[in-house]
């Protein structure tokens, strides 16, 4: 099979939905797998930080939330593309279904910043560049949902979230560079997640698991989403009533 | 095609005076409240000037831009314009700029003005000004591309405010910031140069941005 | 094992209320996202079943008919 044929079989909801059944499954099981062993590891058998003691092992769940949280955001704007351009089906549907996961992450990535930041800083929430980012990105977020809620036609409705997603992803970096720049040059460095000590690999090695696992949800999520997505969207389709014959018999 | 449109919409807006004084009304209003709510000490509202007239600035033109394209939705001319215009984004070009005349220009006049209101140093002023200047036709443009997007939508208003402010943020950033360091005694070249280079940048994009977005819209209705 | 006993792992070294917050956020959002998945997936299968059977009687209503 050749590149181009490739792509456009991955346009197609029928093949695509015959050959990910197990890809789903395999995705769901490595999240899984992965996020719990990243967990216990990063919980009990990484060394504690020797300045931040135990509170430091909320990385392990605040780093790979945050990394999806852009993540998604950044796939919501290559589906956006695709979109308008090619006009892929598929990209509707990724644009439709994966604005609530990404919307989570954030809240989640937020969430637990605050959590690390009351022991460690003393405080819950402070205005630096990262912070603000991150909720900015969640407002872009809510205005994507927004969006789609507002515009009755389906297709008008992908276009538009297509687009305003595009728009995003090209300020993402402008709205990140006007906060760092202005906090670090206002309040004067507070403090720089970034600037950690570089880490010994039993502090990193759990993390890149967790990571790791993050995107296999991410993975697992899209399939799963595009699979319910082209079901009830392809419910009159001759392949689609053979399937749900085939499960009933089950 | 950009000179004909912005004809039209300049003369159309004339007629009907109010809908492009509104927001101007409204930044004088809210920087009134602001100044009455602070009560007996204006010395107070002196640091925090910059950032509240900018704020109120990001808000009189989310106000004046949700007007931009109903008209001409609602009687069908903006059919017109994103099927026949050749090329559309110099007609879309041509209402932006009108509706920057008068929002980001007016505000620029009036703003020495709400300054006074608010207790802002006079040295301070040709800050604030070349500020919003230079960043104000950043808010007009990436604005066109929220208000295209929602025309004609239920809710419309702050469907805008909740899709734009977030895009809205780093011309609010560096233009009070610009105008605080230029009070503090510090220079703001960079800060100017910033507002420039976003203005340049949604000068080249946005209008293609807008006239997709408008294409959406139309299609739909 | 960087604890000694369950004690101190559940305390955290007095930061267990913080670092137990953010995993059980992590891990309700976890469980809550897989088995939402899950639980649309059942719900569109019985959907289409539904329709099937409707269609179906409807099909040998029609063919009883003339």
């Amino acid at each position: 099979m050749t590149l181009k044929e490739f792509w456009h079989r991955l346009g197609s909801p029928k093949w695509f939905y015959q050959m990910s059944g197990r890809w789903q499954s395999i995705l769901a099981a490595l999240a899984v797998l992965l996020i719990v062993a990243g967990m216990i590891w990063g919980l009990a058998f990484a060394p504690p930080d020797y300045q931040q003691g135990n509170s430091f092992r909320i990385i392990y769940v605040h780093v790979p939330a945050a990394i999806l949280a852009q993540s998604v955001y950044l796939a919501l704007g290559a589906a956006g593309v695709l979109l308008l351009v090619w006009r892929m089906k598929m990209a509707q549907l990724v644009l439709e279904n994966l604005v609530g996961f990404g919307a989570w992450m954030t809240a989640l990535a937020l969430f637990t910043g605050a959590v690390w930041g009351k022991p460690t800083w003393g405080t819950w929430w402070v205005f630096d560049g990262r912070t603000t980012s991150t909720l900015l990105l969640l407002f872009l977020y809510f205005g994507l949902y927004a969006l789609r809620r507002a515009i009755p036609a389906r297709e008008a409705a992908g276009r538009a979230c297509a687009l305003l997603a595009v728009v995003g992803v090209i300020n993402i970096p402008v709205i990140k560079y006007s906060v760092e720049w202005w906090t670090t040059l206002h309040q004067g460095a507070t403090f720089k997640l970034t600037e950690a000590p570089a880490m010994p690999a039993s502090m990193w090695a759990p993390l890149l698991v967790n990571v790791l696992g993050a995107y296999c949800l991410f993975a697992a999520n899209v399939v799963a989403k595009l699979r319910t997505a082209i079901l009830r969207q392809e419910r009159g389709a001759a392949w689609v009533r053979e399937w749900a014959l085939r499960e009933s018999t089950r | 095609m950009f000179a004909v449109q912005f004809r039209r919409d300049w003369l159309s807006l004339m007629r009907a005076k109010d809908e492009a004084i509104n927001p101007l009304v409204f930044l004088f209003l809210a920087a009134t409240l602001f100044a009455i709510a602070f009560g007996g000490e204006p010395q107070r509202l002196t640091g925090l000037a910059p950032a509240i007239i900018w704020v109120l600035v990001l808000l009189a033109n989310l106000l004046s831009l949700e007007a931009l394209f109903r008209r001409d939705f609602e009687d069908g001319t903006l059919e017109q314009l994103v099927l026949l215009a050749e090329p559309p984004f110099a007609a879309v070009l041509g209402k932006v700029a009108v509706q920057w005349c008068l929002s980001g220009v007016a505000m620029t006049v009036l703003a020495p003005m709400v300054a006074l209101l608010l207790n802002l140093p006079v040295g301070v002023l040709p800050a604030l000004m070349l500020g919003l200047l230079l960043g104000t036709p950043a808010l007009s443009l990436i604005g066109a591309v929220g208000a295209a997007l929602t025309v004609g939508l239920r809710g419309g208003g702050v469907l805008l405010a909740l899709l734009l402010l977030p895009l809205y943020l780093p011309v609010l950033v560096f233009g009070v910031s610009a105008t605080l360091d230029t009070m503090a005694g510090v220079g703001a070249a960079a800060q100017f140069y910033w507002l420039a280079a976003i203005s340049a940048m949604a000068l080249t994009l946005a209008p293609f941005a807008t006239t997709a977005a408008l294409r959406i819209s139309v299609e739909q209705s | 094992m960087m604890f000694d006993d369950w004690q101190a792992f559940i305390a955290m070294g007095g930061h267990g209320l913080y670092v137990w917050m953010a995993y059980s956020a992590a891990v309700a959002l976890l469980i809550a996202n897989l088995s939402g998945l899950r639980a649309e997936r059942r719900r569109i299968r019985r959907q289409l079943h539904d329709q099937l059977r409707s269609r179906a009687e409807e099909g040998s209503d029609a063919s009883q008919a003339p």
